[in-house]
């Protein structure tokens, strides 16, 4: 088994608000994060893809294709976005890092049918990550 | 969903590598330079990973504000800026990066109840790395 990592970047702005919270809670609970004008990072983004080399291409996965499925299913449709107002899984879910590593991996995995998805690592800045695996 | 959250922190510290139970001569050939009477520092970065199922109403695995206080309080200020061989964890270890390391992640595991904490990671230098989560092996 060999693992494969190819890394991507996008920026995108965002802010925190539950609407079942009151505002305090809001605020209380999300900090400056809060701010309903809404705030952005420079994500970086880790994909790491699992599987066999391929006796014939020496290849875990086409990097190509790889490549093309994340910029067609994640970086047109995260980069310079409003991510509370323009990406749908957003419309009823607080998007965090966490959220949104899920949803970059359910984006991929229905799509990748190259590779088997090992995990998602999603950089909201050097100094903050989240890993998901597909676990439920 | 249980998702994984790494939080990375730095401090600076001092220390020095001596083994009261070992000879002047084996001390020195063991640390090498690191046995210098004196000590000497680094910069140290810490990788906190914090796992758990990602809460419906907030998205988070953890609330930051909790860990980043958690850590301030409990390591950061414990060991920012401080001589590592003054402190009661190293009187009887030789303050090690693996010593550092494991007195950290058992401070975290044993008080740290937002999330379940998974590892850490230090690193000494930027060529050097150390993890450790409590034993266990290490998730690629």
């Amino acid at each position: 088994m060999v693992y494969l990592t190819r890394k991507a970047e996008f920026s995108a702005s965002h802010y925190y608000h539950n609407p079942k919270f009151s505002a305090e809670e809001n605020r209380r609970i999300f900090g400056k994060c809060n701010n309903p004008n809404g705030h952005g990072h420079n994500y970086l983004l880790e994909v790491t893809v699992k599987g066999e080399v391929d006796a014939r291409s020496g290849f875990v996965v086409d990097l190509k294709e790889l490549k093309d499925t994340m910029n067609r299913e994640v970086i047109e449709a995260l980069d310079h976005r409003h991510l509370n107002k323009e990406v749908p899984e957003f419309a009823d879910q607080i998007p965090t890092s966490e959220n949104l590593a899920i949803a970059i991996w359910n984006r991929l995995n229905s799509k990748l049918n190259i590779a088997r998805l090992h995990r998602v690592r999603l950089y909201e800045t050097a100094d903050l990550f989240v890993d998901f695996y597909g676990e439920a | 969903m249980k998702a994984y959250l790494t939080r990375r922190y730095h401090f600076s510290a001092s220390h020095r590598l001596n083994n009261s139970k070992l000879s002047v001569e084996e001390n020195r050939r063991t640390y090498g330079k690191c046995n210098n009477p004196h000590g000497h520092g680094h910069n140290y970065a810490l990788e906190v990973t914090v796992s758990g199922p990602v809460d419906p109403e907030t998205g988070m695995v953890c609330n930051l504000v909790d860990l980043d206080g958690f850590v301030q309080r409990e390591i950061l200020e414990r060991y920012g800026h401080a001589n590592l061989n003054t402190l009661a964890e190293f009187s009887q270890q030789v303050p090690t990066t693996e010593n550092l390391c494991a007195a950290v992640y058992s401070r975290l595991h044993k008080d740290f109840r937002l999330a379940t904490v998974e590892k850490i990671r230090m690193e000494e230098t930027m060529m050097n790395s150390f993890e450790y989560a409590g034993g266990r092996e290490l998730r690629h």
